[in-house]
């Protein structure tokens, strides 16, 4: 008796579903990496960090419109400029000397070389920073994990592109991939008291940046700058509010931190002046 | 001249029949659409990642095409006999070697233009912005550059009878120029000898392609190389070209043409 090829064939394909509703329910267990909604955990496992960074580097070679230092180029491996930036930093002279990697000629091929590549140190400006933008939504999507995508990304948004909304929403997806962050919950607090101008829910965000702040023994070692910056975002706040005890109490826990603890002291200084002058006025007004 | 001329043509004629051109040009425009549709956070402005994905795959295409063009002229001319009723006809063998350069160099060329023109058309919607004196020194130097890759391969072709193997070669070793070449000298400070002389021999020997890749300067915006620059390095490359032409044709003058 000889078989019909369609009925063996219609016999396997009976056979592979069966055994595939058998094994499905089991092989989902078997690895973590087949939970993953992201394509690209899916694809190269963990691989994909090496790949995040790269193109976090490429968001800072952006930044520079290309004047970047290869791997032939010798310069210390410090923070990535957009990095500092989001921090407030600005390029002092000494920076600048010290992003000079070319440094003089070599010889005459290095010295032609030089007409047809980027010689000079600048940075994206008036809106052109959004051309950093799809190498930090990359970024995040390779690592979900890696923080300072998430906080750089919204910086730039929200201060130089006037996207208050779409940073909001890369900080959430941030915080949603890292639930004990608190340097996204003091990014997120910075936006909704320098965009919003919402004092109460940035003053919540804050509180609850510092709390997981304290809860990390990590970052209570190594991070004291992010402490003394969210301490110094909320007294900043509670001075704005007219809070003079809360103002001077988070300057004096950011001065138990700070690298410069005179300068919050004067600040602190200041607003017992302004508190003196406040309860001396009605005395001075006369009847 | 007419010789060389008619040469060049059938090279031309050949680089549009076979679908090597077709295929990375379509290959090209795919990816950069792709890339193009993709949204970054609902701004539709973002364009230099755009520009540089196409410029790379404008750069990676043009390399394959020219190689691979140039790598089979000669081992195909002997493979099929069809070098022999050629040179039996009033055609010297410098006048093959300056023709097969020529077609493969100008049919680089056009096939360099389509690219460029859509790398145009596909920036330019996206900006609004079309600075044709900077593209024009882009491909300017990408082809000059091109003439000393082809004039490389044309010599490689010489040496090795099969083209994959000068394909993969010449690949390699331009590849290798344009990623590490201008790094050599800063490699060479921190070796110890003879391993410094040697790199420093290779980096003063090596045709230096990377001066001719101003890809950064087209996609940050960096506005026109001065002129005169763009003048000393197409003679650079013409000084190259011509050493790599007359290297073949050293090799190629005594060379037995059966395979």
């Amino acid at each position: 008796m000889k078989a019909s090829p369609y009925l063996v064939l219609a016999l396997v394909l009976t056979v592979c579903f069966t055994l595939a509703t058998g094994i499905e329910p089991r092989a989902s267990t078997w690895s973590d990496r087949a939970k993953s909604n992201n394509v690209f955990s899916m694809l190269f496992g963990d691989g994909r960090r090496l790949f995040a960074n790269q193109f976090f580097t490429m968001a800072d070679v952006y930044f520079h419109s290309g004047y970047y230092p290869s791997v032939f180029d010798l310069r210390e491996e410090g923070q990535k400029e957009i990095v500092a930036e989001s921090h407030g930093h600005t390029d002092s002279p000494e920076d600048e000397i010290k992003e000079d990697f070319l440094g003089k000629p070599k010889d005459w091929i290095d010295r032609f070389g030089r007409h047809f590549r980027i010689t000079k140190h600048t940075h994206l400006e008036s809106g052109n920073e959004r051309e950093i933008l799809p190498w930090l939504r990359l970024a995040a999507d390779m690592d979900p994990q890696k923080i300072e995508t998430y906080t750089v990304g919204s910086f730039f948004m929200r201060t130089h592109l006037n996207r208050p909304r779409e940073a909001e929403a890369f900080l959430r997806e941030g915080l949603r991939n890292n639930p004990g962050s608190y340097e996204i919950l003091s990014e997120l607090g910075r936006l909704y008291d320098e965009n919003d101008h919402d004092t109460g829910r940035a003053r919540d965000v804050w509180q609850l940046a510092l709390h997981k702040w304290a809860k990390n023994p990590e970052a209570v070692k190594d991070d004291k700058l992010a402490f003394e910056e969210i301490t110094v975002h909320l007294a900043q706040l509670e001075r704005g509010a007219g809070n003079w005890p809360q103002a001077i109490h988070w300057f004096q826990a950011a001065q138990k931190v700070a690298p410069d603890p005179n300068a919050l002291q004067q600040r602190i200084d200041e607003i017992k002046k302004t508190m003196a002058a406040q309860t001396n006025a009605p005395a001075a007004v006369p009847h | 001249m007419n010789t060389i001329w008619a040469l060049a043509g059938v090279v031309i004629k050949e680089l549009y029949r076979r679908k090597d051109f077709y295929v990375l040009f379509v290959l090209t425009a795919l990816i950069t659409i792709a890339a193009g549709m993709v949204n970054f956070f609902n701004d539709p402005k973002i364009v230099r990642y755009v520009k540089d994905i196409c410029m790379l795959l404008i750069w990676v295409s043009a390399l394959l095409i020219a190689i691979v063009t140039t790598a089979r002229q000669i081992p195909a001319e002997r493979e099929s006999r069809t070098i022999f009723p050629l040179l039996a006809k009033p055609v010297t063998r410098w006048q093959f070697i300056l023709g097969k350069f020529l077609g493969c160099w100008l049919a680089t060329g056009m096939a360099l233009l389509v690219f460029y023109v859509f790398f145009a058309i596909i920036t330019g919607s996206r900006e609004q912005y079309w600075p044709w004196l900077t593209y024009l020194q882009a491909i300017w130097l990408q082809w000059a550059m091109l003439a000393v890759v082809i004039a490389l391969s044309l010599c490689g072709s010489i040496i090795s009878a099969a083209p994959s193997s000068t394909t993969t070669i010449c690949f390699i070793a331009v590849a290798g120029i344009l990623l590490v070449g201008g790094h050599l000298n800063t490699v060479a400070l921190h070796q110890a000898q003879p391993l410094q002389t040697i790199f420093y021999t290779i980096y003063f020997l090596i045709p230096h392609l990377e001066w001719f890749d101003i890809r950064d300067r087209v996609v940050y915006d960096w506005g026109l190389l001065n002129w005169l620059d763009c003048v000393r390095a197409t003679l650079y490359a013409a000084a190259y070209t011509g050493l790599f032409l007359l290297l073949t044709w050293l090799g190629f003058r005594r060379k037995s043409l059966n395979t």
